[in-house]
């Protein structure tokens, strides 16, 4: 226990500033009371791997490290579709993929969001369209934003999902 | 009668561990293998070729891990409506996923029971093959749904769990059938692929001097490993030497790799045994050493940092000062949270006989890598076959008896310490020649080998050349083929909750399998 409480101690508090969604960084307050006008509690984010070659997850996951603490800025990550507001697809969809993605979008209740991860959820990045893959998530579901990079950034994911959500009026 | 395989005429084979190739007919295809099993060699990878272009027929090839060498075994088919070959199942359990998946694939079959598809879900044709080289593979065919016969439980108070493809995590999808009783788990199946992308069609339209990205992407945790054993492949095909500082780096690579993985990995485990502080701690680590990778080697996750000849980023003074800096940090931290998981008494209740892989159990079924070290068995291609630069590094085994979630636990968490070492020394003392060579137009018809521990274990990648600059052939293998089945004998006795924690201390690759 004195090792685990002296561990906490020396790494203090970590969390950095999120990064902008446009040319304006959010405070976290401004960014909280957005998301409580759009979806009236902390937004819900299910995740789904079409297909992808695991990148991308890895920087989905560090997503919840200290620094960027996506949980603490009122952004959860949820295990049903049934909770979420925003689906966050990686991967280009492949062929046996693409009805367990069409139903995870179905089984989400409206209004919903839908961003596509990495180059390959943008437009199937090096696996493209075969036999084996539809190509990007937009071939296969409606998607609102793309966020490109392979992996992308963890801060690449967070401006493009507030991007996603934010008004508008508020967009860069 | 028994066929000694060395009284067959032996083909040295282009690769970066020695390696010979034996020509077999059907008959002594088995006989090989029997004589190699009896001589305790480990199936590696086994993959099939359409050369009917070339002389009318089909090969199946299969990769063995001996002690002083790697043997690859070659079989030609002559063509018919379904060529087949004898099933290695019954000697390499391992092999029956390859071979059921290569049917798939190839419409190449055994003479095994089990006739299932693996990687095909119903999204072509089953009259079709993609990797038959007149398949079209930028065809598109829709989807028709093909239900998975899972074997059955049948008993009083039996009932079934099923998950997936979808999980409820940030992970890879599969599905996972359960046949319970109460809690305990009487049978686990497992369904896969389908993360299958289609790779090894893809490699028949990339250029030998560009395979090296597709390779990098067939399991991403793994890039450098994979990028590392297509680039090893080709060079040996081609007798390029690449320089020794560019040697020394995709070294460093590859234990930055193995670094990341395993501390991202000791954080869910602690996780997953309840215990999120764990998480906390290790994802922060793991998020240091990214962010070192930035400024050493360009990027987070080194997806294109191994190319053909060498590595594409120069490591520079500064950055070298960095990892130093950044091994400095975390030797102490890891130090500390392995004292504190070791004395955390209700992790360790989690950890301790769950998920136990008996030694004999893994030795049967052909456990490899990481999975094998924690059950006892001691294979490590850095050790047992050192390869330029691990030659000159005597990098030091790891092995733990116990084979549960503890002892994989204590695997990675020396494996770390040893990687921290190995850095170390190879920043002690980076050789100043080049960072690449140029790597010529290999010959078609020229079959190399590249094999490269990676953190899961052995990744082993096939290149056969075809004309002018082009891959005919490539077959990129992950070693979660081997240990995918051993996580259904993992779980029996344990109960259902104890399923994540299980399967994160193996933590295999769905995309790595699936292809």
């Amino acid at each position: 226990m004195w090792n685990t409480l002296s561990r906490m101690l020396q790494t203090g508090v970590l969390t950095e500033p999120l990064p902008a969604a446009g040319q304006t960084a959010p405070d976290l307050e401004t960014m909280q009371t957005e998301l409580l006008e759009i979806v009236g509690r902390a937004l819900c984010i299910r995740h789904v791997d079409a297909g992808s070659c695991n990148g991308c997850e890895l920087e989905i996951q560090a997503l919840n490290n200290p620094y960027y603490n996506l949980e603490g800025a009122g952004i959860k990550f949820v295990a049903s579709p049934r909770h979420a507001d925003l689906l966050l697809v990686t991967g280009p969809v492949s062929v046996n993929m693409e009805e367990a993605l069409q139903r995870t979008y179905n089984a989400m209740p409206d209004p919903k969001f839908v961003v596509a991860v990495g180059d390959c959820g943008g437009c199937g990045g090096v696996f493209g369209t075969s036999y084996a893959s539809r190509g990007g998530v937009a071939n296969v579901i409606p998607v609102n934003y793309t966020v490109t990079g392979c992996p992308p950034s963890p801060a690449a994911i967070i401006s493009g999902i507030l991007r996603t959500v934010r008004p508008r009026s508020s967009r860069a | 009668m028994a066929t000694d395989f060395m009284e067959l005429q032996p083909a040295a084979l282009p690769a970066n561990i020695r390696s010979h190739r034996f020509r077999v007919n059907r008959v002594q295809w088995l006989q090989t293998a029997e004589t190699l099993k009896r001589r305790n060699a480990r199936l590696l990878t086994l993959w099939g070729t359409d050369d009917r272009d070339r002389d009318g027929g089909f090969r199946i090839y299969a990769a063995y891990l001996l002690p002083e060498m790697v043997m690859v075994v070659e079989h030609f088919m002559d063509d018919s409506p379904l060529p087949s070959y004898p099933s290695l199942a019954g000697l390499y359990p391992a092999a029956l996923r390859m071979q059921r998946g290569m049917t798939d694939l190839f419409g190449i079959a055994t003479d095994e029971a089990d006739s299932r598809g693996w990687l095909r879900h119903g999204g072509w044709p089953q009259t079709l093959f993609p990797l038959r080289r007149d398949f079209d593979g930028s065809r598109q065919y829709p989807a028709v749904s093909a239900p998975y016969a899972f074997v059955s439980v049948e008993g009083d108070g039996v009932h079934e769990i099923a998950v997936g493809p979808v999980h409820a995590g940030t992970i890879e999808p599969g599905h996972f059938r359960f046949s319970v009783v109460g809690e305990k788990v009487l049978r686990l199946e497992e369904s896969f692929g389908y993360t299958h992308k289609g790779v090894a069609k893809l490699f028949e339209s990339a250029s030998q001097q560009e395979g090296h990205r597709l390779a990098a992407r067939v399991s991403g945790d793994s890039a450098v490993a994979f990028s590392w054993a297509y680039c090893a492949a080709l060079e040996s095909i081609t007798e390029t030497a690449c320089p020794a500082r560019a040697l020394a780096l995709r070294a460093l690579a590859l234990e930055q790799e193995r670094l990341a993985n395993h501390l991202g990995d000791l954080g869910a485990l602690g996780n997953d045994g309840g215990f999120a502080f764990g998480l906390t701690q290790f994802s922060r680590l793991k998020e240091d050493l990214l962010r070192t990778n930035i400024k050493a080697f360009g990027a987070r996750y080194l997806m294109d940092y191994v190319v053909p000849g060498g590595v594409a980023v120069d490591l520079t003074a500064d950055a070298r000062g960095l990892l130093l800096d950044l091994y400095d940090a975390l030797e102490p931290a890891l130090t500390q949270m392995r004292c504190i998981y070791d004395e955390h008494a209700g992790l360790q209740d989690r950890f301790r006989e769950t998920g136990r892989l008996e030694q004999a159990t893994a030795e049967t079924l052909g456990a490899i890598g990481l999975v094998a070290r924690a059950s006892g068995i001691a294979c490590d291609l850095r050790v047992d076959h050192p390869w330029a630069p691990y030659d000159s590094l005597s990098p030091k085994l790891t092995v733990q008896a116990g084979g549960d979630v503890a002892a994989r636990v204590q695997v990675r968490f020396d494996e770390i310490l040893e990687s921290l070492r190995l850095c170390r020394v190879l920043l002690s003392a980076v050789p100043q020649d080049g960072i690449r060579s140029a790597v010529p137009m290999a010959n078609p018809g020229a079959l190399g080998i590249g094999l490269v521990e990676g953190w899961r274990g052995p990744v082993m990648l096939a290149l056969e050349t075809g004309p002018n600059g082009s891959i005919r052939r490539c077959h990129a293998h992950d070693p979660s083929w081997q240990n995918w089945p051993l996580v259904e004998y993992a779980v029996l006795g344990n109960i259902v909750p104890d399923f994540p924690l299980i399967n994160k201390s193996f933590n295999l690759s769905y995309s790595g399998q699936d292809g």
